[in-house]
């Protein structure tokens, strides 16, 4: 116990979901003070900015719908991040997995011959299929060979960046793209339908609210959750009671890697309507993904809200743009600020701040 | 009151936390040269002084004398700095590193190469007092009682000239606290002081030279040893008279239960740790098993659940291998029952059915039965008496004994046929001592097969009906407890005699 001023500063051993809620909006509003130190090195004055920001991404239904249509791939590549970090698997590939997905829809939109009502379906279980599959190696080296799952999926970004890459620049470059990479446009039956006036594919959104439902109902409710619950708090408590710790592990990286696949496809299946350039199907929604993860501590439920948010923090990267002439990339700031103060802020929650005055010393 | 020559004073020191009082107004005196023995039951404050003494947390009233000058100690580093020097109960080691870099850590030293010139010092150190371990061994794959003397070097390299020992002996064997207590004297006669923390009446009779009794808080008696008294200690200590005696009716062992036979495993090394082991217990009898700490019980003990897999050799549970599909359920009460028996996130209810999970009438299909898990665990709690009794409680909030029931009533649910017991006792207070050893005794003479694993030779004697002892991962001895004697047995587990 400490005296910081007339405050008493004790250790405590639960974190009350108050004082969580308060030590992550510190966390946020640090991260946003320290922003505007950087719009105000820019020349843009914080408070302008902010206020512009807010103005264009809150109060305008437009602006609102381009951070629910961010939000989408974010929250399902979240819930899988979810799961797997209450299952110990530490995948930070969800932007290759998220690629992979891509890619898997792309190859069913453009080259699988199929009836038109089957062609979407198709092209999500594909997508799960190769966003799983490409969890499932790290996966599987952790769990056989004791690979370091953080390098390994996070290597693997990079592997599929290049696959895309080789994709739309070689066997996939479209015959209608007069030489630029990408691949042609896919078939009507392959894109997604948009809420009329915006951008947001809203099947793409159903499934993933549906798949957060399901994420938590499964973790809290089932026998398939509960033993990912005891691995992730006590992996050795889990071997004693001698849990299928292999299961475990391997199902949350597929379900995880399949979740971000499933982002993949509403991007090029919902946006795009091809495959294009890694860096231009994807803003990083895989690694901001982890944030939104991160910021819903656990609950798959949580994610609803966090992904909305981080959406509306990449709307607000559009609005920078075009209001106050920065760049778009200002927003990996803001994600980079805000991972930095959330992180750095988790061990204030287990401390528990008293108001009381000191008393006069004989 | 200061008396000139004492090393360290308190003058009534209080320290509470939210919603009670851990230490209350507590005065005491440690001398140079003096072994000073705090002696209460769990949660009699014995830690929670400890750790003012060590810095951890300030004293909310009430002053500390360090050679007569009154100080404030804010950090471990201003103890350590002063001599003060703690083992804790709960080695703090980092385990993926070497005994010899964990003893590096706490070492003002070069930024470059700090274990060079260490290792001599501890060479003679361990010398000096008789320890013996590999500074090149990490720290994982040490027994508890490996690491606490780990902790012992680190405090006394540090130079301590007061050494704080919280609850040193559970995790010894009758010798290794012998050794222990060579160390000690060995420290009071170089002018050093100690201060003995304990629940274990014999060793603080033993050992000690002025005992002061703690309870909830409160010193409630402080004798020299001239004027100690067993009884009058432990009924100042718990409150009330206590027996010493375990009751128990006559085995009538039945079938064979668990059958080892010529079991080869290996440790988590890669070494040989169990060489060819035979032993089998019958329903109805409970089998001691006692060891040196390290002597191949912790890799019996996961054979024997089926957690690790023998290189050689037969291990059946009622006739089917442990680790197969279709095994006999096999309770097992583990080592360290906060690290293993528990997710200690989630609650006390959750934790309750930590083996039927998936089976009825806590799942239906796939599906949880939240209903039937928390009847279950109210029921339980009332049974065993576990405090707080919200089912929702997270378990790692639970004291150790309060854990030790929740463990117990788990795995003693649903009539195992075998029981394996591993330092069942360790760190409970008299009350909940108690309890463990009246279910262990219930269960055996309702028909299980019980496998006591124990260091505590005292507990070993007072439950198990016959006694074995493992000595490198061999059964060196066995006899039936009845005709035990205890300097053969103590003989048998130095591997003096065969």
């Amino acid at each position: 116990m400490r005296r910081i001023g007339p405050f008493l500063v004790e250790k405590d051993l639960v974190a009350p979901p108050g004082r969580v809620l308060a030590v992550s909006t510190a966390a946020l509003v640090l991260a946003f003070l320290v922003a505007g130190l950087v719009f105000w090195a820019y020349g843009v004055s914080p408070w302008v900015a902010y206020r512009t920001i807010f103005v264009e991404t809150l109060l305008s239904p437009s602006g609102f719908a381009e951070g629910v249509r961010r939000a989408i791939p974010l929250l399902l590549a979240g819930v899988g991040l979810v799961l797997a970090f209450r299952g110990q698997f530490w995948n930070i590939g969800a932007e290759g997995q998220l690629l992979l997905g891509a890619v898997a829809a792309a190859g069913v939109a453009l080259f699988v011959p199929l009836p038109d009502p089957l062609k979407l379906p198709a092209m999500f279980l594909a997508g799960f299929a190769a966003g799983g599959l490409w969890a499932a190696a790290p996966a599987l080296l952790k769990l056989r060979l004791g690979v370091n799952d953080v390098l390994t999926t996070l290597m693997l970004n990079y592997v599929a960046v290049y696959l895309v890459e080789w994709l739309i620049h070689g066997p996939w470059r479209g015959r209608t793209a007069f030489g630029f990479a990408y691949t042609d446009r896919f078939p009507d039956a392959a894109m997604l339908p948009l809420i009329p006036g915006t951008y947001v594919h809203w099947p793409t959104l159903l499934l993933a609210l549906l798949l957060a439902g399901a994420a938590w109902f499964v973790l809290a409710r089932t026998t398939w959750g509960y033993p990912v619950r005891v691995t992730g708090d006590n992996p050795e408590a889990a071997r004693y009671a001698r849990m299928p710790v292999f299961w475990v592990v391997f199902g949350v990286a597929l379900a995880s890697g399949g979740l971000a696949g499933l982002a993949g496809v509403g991007e090029v299946a919902g946006v795009h309507g091809r495959l294009l350039g890694a860096y231009q199907i994807s803003l990083g929604y895989g690694y901001t993904a982890i944030i939104v993860a991160w910021l819903a501590r656990g609950n798959p439920l949580g994610a609803v809200l966090t992904a909305l948010f981080m959406g509306l923090v990449f709307a607000s990267g559009d609005v920078m743009k075009i209001a106050l002439q920065m760049p778009f990339r200002v927003t990996d700031v803001f994600n980079g600020l805000i991972l930095f103060f959330l992180i750095s802020t988790e061990r204030l929650l287990y401390y528990r701040v008293r108001w009381a005055p000191a008393r006069k010393e004989r | 009151m200061t008396e000139p020559n004492a090393l360290l004073t308190l003058k009534h020191v209080t320290k509470r936390f939210p919603g009670v009082v851990a230490v209350d107004g507590v005065s005491l005196e440690v001398r140079p040269g003096e072994v000073h023995a705090l002696l209460g039951e769990n949660g009699a404050g014995k830690t929670t002084l400890v750790s003012l003494l060590y810095g951890l947390y300030p004293p909310d009233e009430g002053e500390i004398f360090w050679q007569g000058r009154r100080v404030r100690i804010r950090s471990p580093q201003e103890a350590i700095r002063l001599g003060i020097g703690l083992v804790p109960q709960h080695p703090l080691l980092v385990r993926a590193h070497t005994v010899l870099e964990n003893l590096a850590l706490g070492m003002p030293r070069g930024f470059l190469f700090p274990t060079r010139g260490l290792e001599a010092r501890i060479a003679e150190l361990t010398r000096h007092y008789g320890f013996r371990f590999d500074p090149h061994a990490p720290v994982w794959q040490l027994s508890e009682g490996e690491k606490q003397r780990v902790e012992i070097v680190r405090a006394l390299l540090q130079g301590a000239r007061l050494l704080v020992l919280d609850e040193p002996t559970s995790v010894l064997t009758p010798q290794e606290a012998r050794e222990l207590f060579k160390v000690i004297r060995r420290m009071r006669s170089e002018g050093e002081a100690v201060i003995f923390i304990s629940h274990k009446l014999d060793e603080v009779l033993e050992v000690a030279d002025r005992i002061s009794v703690l309870r909830k808080g409160r010193l409630v008696g402080q004798v020299t040893r001239a004027e100690a008294d067993k009884a009058e200690l432990a009924r100042m200590m718990v409150g009330r008279q206590v027996s010493f005696e375990r009751r128990k009716p006559p085995a009538r062992p039945g079938e064979v239960v668990l059958e080892i036979a010529e079991v080869h495993a290996s440790s988590d090394r890669g070494l040989p740790a169990l060489c060819g082991v035979d032993l089998r217990v019958r329903a109805g009898e409970i089998l001691g098993l006692a060891g040196v700490a390290g002597s191949g019980q912790r890799e019996l003990v996961e054979v024997v659940t089926g957690l690790r897999r023998p290189e050689r050799g037969e291990v059946r549970v009622l006739g089917r291998a442990p680790w197969s599909r279709r095994r006999a359920r096999i309770a097992h009460i583990p080592e360290d029952r906060r690290r293993q028996g528990v997710a200690g996130g989630l609650d006390l209810a959750e934790n309750l059915i930590l083996h039927d999970y998936g089976r009825s009438p806590f799942a239906r299909g796939p599906l949880l039965d939240r209903r039937a898990v928390y009847a279950f665990a109210r029921e339980q709690i009332a049974r065993y008496r576990i405090d707080p009794p919200d089912p929702r409680t997270p378990a790692r909030l639970l004291s150790g004994g309060n854990l030790q029931k929740l463990i117990l009533a788990r795995e003693l649910h649903g009539e195992p046929p075998l029981i394996v017991a591993v330092h069942p006792t360790y760190g409970l207070d008299v009350g909940a001592t108690e309890l463990v050893h009246e279910l262990l005794i219930e269960q055996s003479r309702g028909g299980a097969a019980v496998l006591l694993v124990s260091e505590d030779l005292d507990e070993v004697l007072a439950l198990a009906d016959r006694v074995a002892v493992i000595q490198g991962g061999r059964i060196v001895g066995e006899v039936d407890a009845e005709a035990a004697d205890r300097e053969r047995i103590g003989l048998w587990m130095a591997g003096v005699e065969a």
